[in-house]
């Protein structure tokens, strides 16, 4: 190797540290509404420099197959991320979490055609890591699609729970280790191609059982394989940048799945085994729904809001699909203009992502000052005249508080129920995803006022101008 | 011995940069969950460093196919997931900022 050999590796290393770096303060710059905008242009840059890096450092031939790859992926990146409405954000990511472990799949892929093509047998090292690459990151391609079917309403959002699942995972589990073992023992095709089928199939049986409203859970999770999953890749061809920026990314994923864990008082486990509502649902459904619930029309709620002093709203799910974001905040605008306090209160696991009930207020122009979190709206909830539920369920029901019984005990709620008269706008007087009869309904306190919550939230504002 | 070193070397860097992505991360407040999940998805785009490689030294067509196609998807993830995190970014505000 010649001196000047030598050197190249060391410049594109000392780019790959500082792309590193880049995305590190990028991230943290992301602490905070007020510097998050720079951070991603610095990692952007990060990324460029990465690039520009691996380009001119390496002797790269084919050239023209790279440049489609580049020009078509960047198209179609650039294409969804203008076109995407921000209640779409969740499938987006689950699509671009399934492109990125597909891309680690697919590079470790061709690493090993590479290897093997060339004859001289792989090492055992070389072997594993192309193995992890190719299973991460094909669970993370289907179980990605998967997700995203869901999310899209292609796939049901309930449960599918097969019969003898379990053993089929234990199955796939031990076919995809022997597999494993398989090429060490022998670099070929062969086992790298059934660990790869099974690997896909096991992303479909994964995510299959998980219901819709534990999304935020499984996108994080995927989020985070998609990160381990280059990662990985960084482990196949040593590269460090790869491996720092899948660390990052991963160890991102994970922390975001542990806070909508705990935001549900439940474990990882009990979330990936699935079927959550399924069992209790039933019963809960047709149950003992007869208890009278005061149910209110839009000309007593805008009166209600009017003359309050303070006004909690609390969006759910149900806000994003009523696509009513606009409006609450026109609705927030009118009160705030006759002097009255307005905050909203964002449950965790609100929505069906970390924190997409804020980007879809942040579109209606709500300034994110007036987002509180758990910890910081549930002390004021007893010193609020009117809270208003907007298409949220579970994450307000009491009896997470009180009853021992309730499949979602335990769970940190949204103490909706203290405010001094609750209005909750629903469609129906149908129980949420855990299948539990919300008791918030049948507070002396709780106003119902069904309909689309569009429609609800434009009545209500008509009505206020006119007070 | 030395692939040995190689493979301890990586998982160093590996343990370290999850124990800074855990500090950096858990920073992050609730409001910017979204926008650091998307682009977290572009910074795991970084595989478009290990794609260009596989793609600039495959021999074969197979080889070639499969670093364009490579290329292409850690493209999508890069250009897609930075393009959109920035619109999400710009529309958060505080109460008096302009519109």
């Amino acid at each position: 190797m010649s001196t000047e050999a030598l050197f190249d590796i060391n410049v594109t290393n000392v780019a790959y540290i500082v792309a590193a770096v880049l995305f590190i303060v990028g991230l943290k710059r992301l602490g905070s509404p007020a510097t998050a905008r720079s951070g991603n242009r610095l990692s952007a840059i990060g990324m460029l420099v990465a690039v520009l890096a691996t380009v001119v450092g390496n002797d790269l031939a084919s050239w023209e197959w790279i440049l489609g790859g580049v020009i078509v992926g960047s198209g179609i990146g650039a294409y969804s991320a203008r076109k995407v409405q921000m209640t779409a954000m969740p499938q987006l990511v689950a699509l671009f979490n399934g492109f990125g472990g597909a891309a680690s799949a697919v590079v470790a892929t061709a690493e090993l055609v590479r290897l093997i093509d060339r004859g001289d047998g792989i090492a055992e090292d070389v072997s594993i890591t192309i193995m992890a690459s190719v299973i991460v990151g094909g669970v993370t391609f289907t179980g990605s699609f998967i997700a995203f079917g869901k999310l899209q309403g292609l796939v049901t959002s309930r449960p599918v729970l097969l019969p003898v699942r379990n053993v089929i995972n234990v199955a796939l589990l031990i076919g995809m280790i022997a597999s494993t073992v398989w090429l060490i023992v022998d670099p070929s095709i062969t086992p790298f191609l059934i660990a790869g089928a099974i690997a896909l199939a096991l992303g479909v049986l994964v995510v299959i059982p998980i219901g819709g409203a534990d999304m935020p859970v499984i996108i994080a999770l995927l989020n985070s394989y998609s990160g381990i999953a280059g990662a990985a890749t960084g482990f196949v061809l040593h590269n460090d940048v790869l491996i720092i920026a899948g660390s990052l990314v991963g160890a991102s994923g994970l922390i975001l799945t542990r806070i909508m864990t705990k935001a549900m008082n439940r474990s990882l486990a009990n979330v990936m085994l699935g079927g959550f509502g399924v069992e209790d649902g039933a019963a809960a459904a047709g149950g003992d729904d007869d208890r009278p619930v005061r149910s209110i029309q839009a000309e007593d709620a805008a009166t209600m809001l009017g003359y309050a002093q303070s006004v909690i709203f609390v969006p759910g799910y149900g806000l994003a699909v009523a696509q009513a974001q606009h409006q609450v905040r026109e609705l927030a605008d009118l009160l705030k203009a006759r002097g009255i306090s307005v905050r909203y209160a964002i449950h965790p696991v609100a929505g069906r992502m970390p924190g997409h009930m804020n980007v879809l207020l942040a579109e209606a122009s709500v300034p994110y000052d007036e987002l509180k979190d758990l910890d910081e709206i549930n002390g004021e909830f007893q010193r609020t005249d009117v809270a208003v539920v907007i298409g949220a369920n579970d994450v307000t029901n009491p009896a997470a508080r009180t009853d021992t019984s309730s499949p979602i005990y335990g769970m940190p709620i949204l103490n909706v129920d203290q405010a001094q008269s609750v209005i909750m706008m629903k469609r129906s007087m149908s129980s949420g995803f855990a299948g539990v009869q919300n008791e918030l309904f049948f507070l002396d306190k709780t106003q119902m006022l069904f309909g689309d919550a569009k429609a609800s939230v434009e009545k209500i504002i008509a009505e206020v101008k006119d007070l | 011995m030395f692939e040995a070193d190689v493979l301890i070397a990586a998982l160093t860097v590996f343990v370290l940069a999850i124990f800074v992505g855990y500090e950096v991360i858990t920073k992050v407040p609730p409001t910017l969950h979204t926008p650091l999940m998307s682009g977290s998805n572009a910074i795991s785009g970084i595989v478009i460093v290990g794609a260009l490689l596989v793609a600039g030294q495959a021999d074969g067509l197979t080889g070639q196919i499969l670093g364009a196609v490579a290329v292409g998807l850690a493209m999508i993830n890069v250009v897609g997931g930075f393009m959109v995190t920035d619109r999400m970014l710009k529309m958060f505000r505080r109460s008096g900022d302009k519109k």
